[in-house]
């Protein structure tokens, strides 16, 4: 029995430490990507375009990772975009969180037409196509960074919504909390003293979740162009290019890519290492 | 009674929630800046017949004489005129919902057929390594969007070995003569072979895309749910009696165990369903999702009120035909 657990702890452990490690590095890129990267991410030369990666024939020093069709660096571009995408991801993650956490905890605890008014208006967001949503989102609003992060909350503040309010339902039944209520505790100070710890790990998972997603809606966004202005370089925007120029140069698809799928698996790998941490049965 | 009664709530609800979708559609493209109509007509027009135009698709009215108006129109089954593509959008929506719906149905079908595999396959060699791969490939197979695995079989199946096609529905030089736009439907029910293996090669991909998510998510429950029920009572009863470990699990766990995937099957649907749009997009598939994003580009207003509502229902529809069959499938419900 002893081994069998001793198994389990240690993919725990190599998944936290392979998914933080990128998304550390990742980070680090954004953070630093105009002293580290090689080329100006927007600066075109038609004579060099579609030059391949470092390790093919036909490449010029510098250009690591070759370069698109207008002849943009690749790698260049994947760091600037990867600003975009984190920005995205902490922003219109944490904003998602704070509303939709909020109201699945009013919903969950208080019960009665709070509930009611938040779980009819739950239903009918899942009638939507989310994808959907969000491109007509951003066609109301306009592309931007703000643009994006408002369709992200909009769409998604239900999926905290749904989870917390059953936690906080469940939370709200314990003997604990009719103590507290016993002992004297308002209702609305019980419930952020008392349930909102108990939930915390939930939503830190989720968050932690939900910051992949938001990586993911932004890719698509700029995939159909609707993301920013389009001469900011974005990883959906390099796919979006690539898709289209796939038969003739594959790495303009490859990389960016690759750096989206290593980010998106990275944070949900986080996220369920997280809920195996912070599960009482597994610790 | 109690099942009627169930029936007609559901369907109240069900009703109470598309006018929902409708009136927030509704209201949110009203706010698009930018005038739809000045940007079907050429350069020179003048106001005149900008105004001219604006009567013929209602805009110079209110936005709440323009739903009234829309209502009752999509009551009688009008859901107006596509500013773009100049047609009735019915029409439009009605032509292109069979490509979605095969494309959706074909999706499900292989994420059930993957899914279950995976998790008789972790169930049989429950315990061993076979069951740890079963898990990690779950598990990463979750953990990526369709969006995300749509791309990598274009670059696996259509660039590097390409041996299906990465864009369209159908190839355009095959002579297609069918009286419905069901084609892959209508080709099995024609046999005609050389248009189910066209049709076949061009849904691979995006299918597969959208299946992969929703397999994971089927093996993993039906594996938890099975490895519970192999230590019922009865299970080691059919052991007793001789039966082998395969009969065990395919005829006598899994019956009982799939009651509960299958709901979940049913949920799960809707975001597949969702999640077409953007495939459609990626693999260029001429189904709604792809209209829509169209539609949103060209501010197509009527269109895009046409299509949302249309996939609202079609969500409303599969959520309520799963609570209908779990209430028949489970009989405790029944008498609630």
């Amino acid at each position: 029995m002893r081994d069998a657990r001793g198994d389990l702890r240690r993919p725990v452990g190599l998944r936290l430490w392979l998914s933080g490690g990128w998304l550390t590095l990742l980070v680090l890129g954004a953070v630093f990507a105009p002293w580290i990267a090689p080329k100006d991410p927007l600066m075109q030369d038609l004579f060099l375009g579609r030059l391949p990666p470092f390790w093919e024939s036909g490449t010029e020093p510098g250009f690591w990772l070759g370069t698109d069709s207008l002849g943009r660096d690749v790698l260049s571009r994947m760091l600037y975009g990867a600003r975009l995408a984190l920005e995205v991801a902490m922003i219109a993650g944490t904003l998602t969180c704070i509303i939709g956490a909020a109201l699945g905890l009013i919903a969950g605890y208080y019960r009665g037409w709070p509930d009611r008014i938040i779980s009819r208006f739950v239903d009918i967001w899942m009638a939507f196509p989310p994808v959907l949503f969000a491109i007509l989102l951003i066609a109301v609003l306009g592309p931007g960074l703000w643009s994006i992060i408002i369709a992200i909350v909009v769409i998604d503040w239900t999926r905290f919504a749904r989870v917390i309010r059953a936690e906080a339902m469940s939370q709200g039944a314990m003997d604990y909390v009719a103590s507290a209520q016993v002992a004297g505790r308002k209702r609305f100070g019980t419930m952020l003293t008392e349930i909102l710890p108990n939930v915390l790990p939930t939503i830190v998972v989720l968050l932690t979740l939900e910051m992949g997603i938001a990586v993911i809606v932004e890719a698509i966004l700029s995939f159909v162009n609707l993301s920013i202005s389009t001469d900011s370089p974005t990883w959906g925007g390099m796919i979006a290019e690539g898709r289209t120029s796939v038969h003739q140069a594959w790495w303009v698809l490859v990389f960016p890519l690759i750096a989206l799928f290593l980010t998106v698996l990275s944070f949900s790998q986080l996220g369920e290492g997280l809920k195996d941490r912070f599960d009482p049965v597994l610790r | 009674m109690t099942l009627l009664r169930t029936i007609f709530l559901r369907l109240l609800t069900t009703a109470i929630t598309l006018f929902g979708v409708a009136v927030i559609v509704f209201v949110v493209i009203r706010v698009v800046p930018g005038n739809p109509i000045a940007m079907m007509l050429p350069p020179g027009a003048t106001e005149a017949d900008i105004a001219r135009l604006q009567a013929q698709y209602g805009f110079d009215k209110s936005i709440f004489d323009q739903f009234l108006i829309w209502l009752s129109g999509v009551l009688q089954g009008d859901f107006g005129t596509s500013i773009s593509l100049r047609q009735p959008v019915s029409k439009l929506v009605l032509n292109r919902l069979p490509a979605t719906l095969e494309l959706s149905i074909m999706a499900l079908l292989m994420a059930v057929l993957m899914g279950v595999t995976l998790a008789l396959i972790g169930t049989r060699f429950r315990d061993g390594k076979t069951e740890g791969v079963v898990d990690v490939t779950a598990g990463m197979a979750l953990s990526i969007p369709d969006f995300l695995w749509g791309l990598v079989l274009i670059l696996l199946f259509g660039v590097f070995w390409p041996v299906f096609h990465i864009s369209g529905r159908i190839s355009p030089a095959l002579n297609v003569d069918f009286t419905t736009n069901f084609y892959l439907f209508e080709a099995i029910a024609r046999l005609r072979f050389d248009v189910m293996a066209d049709l076949a090669a061009h849904m691979f991909m995006p299918a597969l895309a959208l299946a992969i998510p929703l397999a994971a998510i089927v093996s993993q429950l039906l594996k938890q749910s099975l490895k519970e029920t192999m230590h019922l009572d009865y299970v080691t009863l059919a052991r007793t009696k001789g039966y082998g470990e395969n009969h065990v699990i395919t005829r006598e766990a899994l019956p009982n165990a799939i009651l509960p995937t299958l709901t979940l099957v049913g949920v799960q649907f809707t975001f597949l369903i969702g999640g077409t749009v953007i495939i459609e997009r990626l693999f260029s598939y001429e189904g709604l999702g792809n209209m829509a994003i169209d539609a949103v580009i060209n501010r197509d207003l009527p269109l895009i009120q046409g299509i949302v509502i249309l996939f609202a229902m079609l969500f409303t529809l599969v959520n309520l035909a799963v609570d209908m069959l779990y209430v028949v499938l489970n009989p405790r419900l029944r008498h609630a």
